[in-house]
């Protein structure tokens, strides 16, 4: 089933750590296997990326806190051997770190040297974007990483039931589209053309984390932006090339969109009003992080829209 | 309270998903045969237990619900005759297999909404998300605002009225009863249509497989002038009518597969 939901507020940063986790928690019974968010705090001269050095499902053995250890060391290593300059290491979780540094280089192979380092994924990498996800409820997650105290300006989240593969890290929601900065997508449904966008993008050089179906789309406008388009008008494409069921979420910098497919088969709630935005695959979610009685609507089938802040 | 709670004690529940406590608050508040639930504080069980409560074992005729906050499944399975209005927005399968109950909603209503009723009226002041009026067997439904996609989707009696915009597959597989659209339609309205009537004020973006125009009739306008009086919606406007072709009526051929078994 799984929930997703958006936030983007057009007055200046809020607490958006804390509104997200409400709107995430309420929709709790669409997805309690996992949890994620993709926030956007200010802008900042470095790069920030969070990695997870182990997935769920690594054995938790004697040796487990020596070589999380050694992989840490060796993405630090990676790291400088491309050029960047380590300027902060948070290590979140023992499984989990961010790193912040300055670099002008090709991203891709950045994030190529890191991933190359045993069970190490990218979650996200980005001037302002930080991905988190686990296992667990919001509520769970944003106690484990700390995201009440996160100010930003938009943000992404997701629920997940896990349908077409396991419950771990890899396979929970948001994915970062990978190797663009700051680009993030959460998606509700199933898409029936996944092998073939896979082994397509594939051949152009892109890589997959997951046997998640939903990966396809971050990767795929991240490709449709490299050469060049909007991110409407890439959006707009995928309706005509992806295919099944599905409504998704994409988040950019300074934008945030929404894209559903053309039998509305999954659901979405949309709130504007002058001050913010918010979607959700329910109601409820929008009720738990703006206040008052308002008036929501669910967007139309095929319909693609675009919100900046 | 055993014959209205009905269930076992649930004694596992790994997820937390699931509500085990089923006492009734009783925190309605009953003034001259009239009840009135808060339920900005209560679950949703608890809400449909002090409903259920109320109409069934106090006797009372009119409730109001406030702050339902957009909360699932609430005013479901109500087969009695009462009088209950939300104000406020309701979640996913809002009064759902009712059988008589007039209601009001005073706010939006999403995925589903009174899904199987039976008779009964419900007036929703707000927008709805799609399946809305799904395979309902009797009763009228009103929603005054704009309506998500599969309106009506098996509806086999009664009546839809949707006096915004109407999505796709808008009728689709109607089986009868009738559906006045107020709006402008989606894509493939009527799709798969077995019998039943489509009003259409506005404009249709497409037709579905096997769903034609028809001529309005003098019987058309009666039940449609009646139906909008009764609902306060003015006049009627210009309107098309839209009827099953019946080009997919197969129901005496043979399968072409089941065709070459036999011949």
């Amino acid at each position: 089933m799984c929930g997703i939901a958006g936030i983007i507020y057009r007055d200046g940063p809020h607490a958006v750590g804390q509104d997200m986790t409400k709107m995430l928690q309420s929709m709790k019974h669409r997805g309690p296997d996992s949890t994620g968010y993709a926030l956007y705090g200010t802008p900042k001269e470095s790069f920030k990326m969070r990695i997870t050095l182990a997935d769920t499902n690594d054995k938790r053995d004697f040796d487990f806190a020596a070589r999380l250890l050694a992989r840490r060391t060796e993405v630090e290593g990676k790291l400088r051997a491309v050029g960047a300059s380590v300027t902060e290491i948070d290590e979140t979780t023992d499984y989990t770190s961010t790193f912040t540094f300055d670099y002008d280089g090709d991203l891709k192979s950045l994030a190529d040297r890191v991933e190359s380092v045993r069970s190490t994924q990218v979650l996200s990498l980005g001037h302002s974007l930080e991905i988190v996800k686990d296992i667990g409820d919001a509520e769970t997650v944003a106690a484990k990483y700390k995201l009440d105290k996160i100010e930003g300006t938009h943000a992404i989240g997701h629920v997940r039931m896990a349908t077409e593969s396991d419950v771990d890290i890899a396979g929970a929601h948001p994915y970062w589209a990978y190797p663009f900065s700051d680009v993030a997508v959460v998606h509700n449904g199933q898409l029936t053309n996944y092998f073939y966008w896979r082994r397509r993008l594939e051949r152009s050089g892109h890589r997959f984390q997951s046997a998640c179906d939903s990966e396809i789309i971050a990767v795929y406008l991240a490709e449709r932006m490299a050469d060049g388009a909007s991110l409407e008008d890439a959006m707009n494409q995928s309706m005509e090339e992806l295919d099944g069921v599905f409504t998704y979420l994409c988040v950019t910098a300074d934008s945030l969109g929404m894209a559903k497919d053309e039998l509305a088969a999954k659901p979405l709630v949309l709130y504007e009003s002058d001050d913010i935005i918010a979607v959700a695959s329910e109601e409820i979610a929008i009720r738990a992080a703006v206040d008052g009685e308002i008036e929501t609507y669910d967007p139309f089938e095929g319909e693609v829209m675009v919100w900046t802040r | 309270m055993d014959a209205v709670t009905g269930e076992s004690q649930i004694t596992y529940d790994a997820r937390g998903l699931v509500e085990v406590d089923d006492t009734v608050l009783g925190v309605a508040v009953v003034k001259d045969g009239k009840a009135t639930i808060d339920a900005s504080e209560l679950t949703t069980r608890k809400i449909n237990l002090e409903l259920r409560s109320l109409v069934y074992e106090q006797g009372i005729e009119e409730v109001t619900i406030l702050n339902p906050g957009g909360k699932h499944s609430l005013g479901v399975g109500i087969l009695t005759r009462c009088k209950i209005t939300f104000e406020g927005s309701l979640g996913y399968f809002a009064c759902g297999v009712i059988d008589g109950p007039e209601v009001t909603i005073n706010g939006r209503v999403g995925w589903s909404a009174c899904e199987n009723m039976m008779a009964g009226v419900v007036v929703i002041n707000g927008n709805a998300g799609s399946l809305t009026g799904a395979a309902i067997r009797g009763g009228d439904l009103v929603i005054k605002g704009r309506v998500g996609a599969r309106t009506g989707i098996d509806q086999k009696g009664g009546t839809i009225i949707v006096t915004g915009d109407a999505g796709s597959n808008t009728g689709f597989m109607l089986q009868r009863g009738r559906q006045l659209l107020l709006g402008n339609v989606g894509p493939h309205l009527g799709d798969s249509m077995y019998e039943g009537t489509l009003y259409v004020a506005g404009t249709v973006k497409s037709l579905g497989a096997d769903c034609v125009p028809s001529e309005m009739t003098d019987k058309d306008i009666e039940f449609v002038t009646r139906k909008m009086a009764l609902y306060e919606l003015g006049s009627p406007p210009e309107l098309q009518k839209f009827v099953c072709g019946k080009k997919l009526y197969n129901y005496d051929n043979l399968e072409p597969s089941e065709r070459k078994l036999i011949l």
